[in-house]
C-alpha cells in the first residue's frame, strides 16, 4: 500500500528523489536536501497522501564507513554521507507510512527543519541536535534539549568517547576531583 | 527483629564508656526517629515504595514520614540513577538539610552507576554526596534495605556517621584552635 505512495512521489518529484527502497516492507525515500520542505508540503497537503502523523526524527551516524585513519573527506560522499538524517511520517487517515532520509555530510552538518510543518518534530529535532549536531536549518529555538549547556561535544556521534564524562559537581573531599584537575567541563575524567 | 545493643562484649563497653551520657541518649533518640527523603529518580522507587508499604513496613524502625522536603528530614535516601546534570540538585538537596543527617544509596546505580558507563550517568551519588550505606542490587530486596537501616542505625548509636563524625572533628579543631590563643 505504501508503494503507491513511493510511486507517487517519484511521479510529483522526479528530480528531488535521488533513490528509493524498501527494505523489510519499510518505504524509504532519499530526498535532496534543498527539495525536502517542498516535499514535505506537499505530502501533508496533498488529499492522497495526508501525512498527519509525525512519528520520530533521528540520525544515523555512519562512522564506519570511512577506514580508521582515513581523511575524512575521501570516504563520505554524496552518496556515502556520514549523517543520515531519518523522518518517519505516518497517515492516520490512510494507514500508510514513509520514512524520508536526508544525506547530510559531516563537513556540512545543516539539514532543513521540518518544525514549521509538523509543530512535534520541534523537540524530536532538538534532541537530533542535541545528540548528533545535526542544526536544522529554520527551526524556532534549536537549543540543547536533555544536556546542559555546558556539555561539549555531541554524545550519540560515534567518535564521542565511550565513557568520557563532563562532570557539573563533584564533592571537594574526593582523592581526584576532576572539576578541579580538569578545570573545564568538557575534559575527560 | 530489631537492634542488639549487646554491652556483654569487652569493646563494644569500652566504646559505649567512652560516649557521654547525654550523647548516647541523643544518638538513642535520632537513631529511632529517622526522617527520610526519597530522592526517586528511577524504577528503584517501586522497591521503595514496597519498603515503605505494610509488608515490609519500615515504619517498625521508627523511619515512619517521609518527608518530600529537605529541610524537615535527616535522612537522604538516593533511589535510582543520578545523572550528571541532576548532580547540582541533588547537592542542593543534601546542603538544605539540617544536621546531624545520613545518605544512603539506595541500590546500585545510586551506589556505582550501575549498568550506566557512559556520558550521562554519574559513577555513584557519592561523587557528589558523602553516602554511609550502600545498598548494591538491582532493584535491592526489600530486607537489603532493612538490613541497610539497622546498620545505619547501629552507626548513628556509635557515632560513625558522616556528618556526625565531621561535627566531631570541626569541634575538636575548634577546641584546639582556642587552646592555642
Amino acid at each position: 500500500m505504501a508503494k503507491q505512495v513511493l510511486d507517487a512521489l517519484l511521479a510529483k518529484f522526479p528530480t528531488a528523489v535521488e533513490k528509493t527502497e524498501s527494505p523489510h516492507g519499510d518505504e524509504i525515500a532519499w530526498i535532496k536536501k534543498d527539495q525536502l520542505v517542498t516535499v514535505a508540503t506537499w505530502l501533508k497537503d496533498d488529499p492522497a497522501m495526508s501525512f498527519d502523523a509525525p512519528v520520530f526524527v533521528t540520525a544515523i551516524d555512519r562512522l564506519d564507513w570511512r577506514p580508521i585513519g582515513a581523511p575524512p573527506s575521501t570516504h563520505w560522499t554524496e552518496d556515502k554521507p556520514r549523517f543520515e538524517v531519518c523522518y518517519q511520517l505516518r497517515s492516520s487517515k490512510h494507514r500508510h507510512r514513509l520514512r524520508i532520509k536526508v544525506a547530510v555530510l559531516e563537513q556540512d552538518g545543516h539539514c532543513p527543519s521540518l518544525a514549521g510543518l509538523w509543530p512535534a518534530f520541534d523537540w524530536q529535532e532538538r534532541e537530533t541536535f542535541d545528540m548528533y549536531g545535526i542544526r536544522f536549518d529554520g527551526h524556532p529555538d534549536l537549543r540543547r534539549i536533555y544536556l546542559y549547556e555546558e556539555f561539549v561535544g555531541y554524545p550519540l556521534r560515534k567518535d564521542y568517547p565511550k565513557e568520557k564524562r563532563q562532570p557539573l559537581v563533584r564533592r571537594d573531599d574526593l582523592p581526584i576531583n576532576p572539576i578541579k584537575a580538569g578545570g573545564k567541563p568538557g575534559d575527560a575524567r | 527483629m530489631g537492634v542488639e545493643l549487646t554491652t556483654t562484649r569487652l569493646e563494644d563497653a569500652a566504646k559505649w564508656a567512652k560516649q557521654s551520657l547525654v550523647e548516647k541518649a541523643s544518638n538513642w533518640g535520632r537513631k529511632f526517629s529517622l526522617f527520610s527523603y526519597p530522592f526517586v529518580t528511577a524504577c528503584c522507587g517501586m522497591e521503595f515504595m514496597s519498603v515503605a508499604g505494610p509488608k515490609y513496613d519500615l515504619a517498625r524502625f521508627g523511619a515512619e514520614f517521609p518527608r518530600f522536603s529537605p529541610r524537615q528530614s535527616d535522612l537522604l535516601m538516593v533511589v535510582g540513577t543520578i545523572t550528571e546534570k541532576q548532580g547540582p540538585a541533588l547537592k542542593r538537596v543534601f546542603d538544605q538539610m539540617a544536621e546531624p543527617k545520613w545518605v544512603i544509596a539506595f541500590g546500585v546505580c545510586a551506589s556505582t552507576g550501575g549498568f550506566y558507563q557512559n556520558y550521562h550517568a554519574m559513577p555513584g551519588c557519592d561523587q557528589v554526596i558523602p553516602v554511609d550505606v550502600y545498598i548494591p542490587g538491582c532493584p535491592p530486596r526489600p530486607e537489603q534495605v532493612l538490613d541497610a537501616l539497622i546498620m545505619l542505625m547501629d552507626r548513628i548509636q556509635d557515632g560513625r556517621g558522616h556528618s556526625q563524625l565531621r561535627t566531631k572533628r570541626e569541634q575538636l579543631i575548634a577546641a584546639a584552635q582556642t587552646s592555642d590563643e
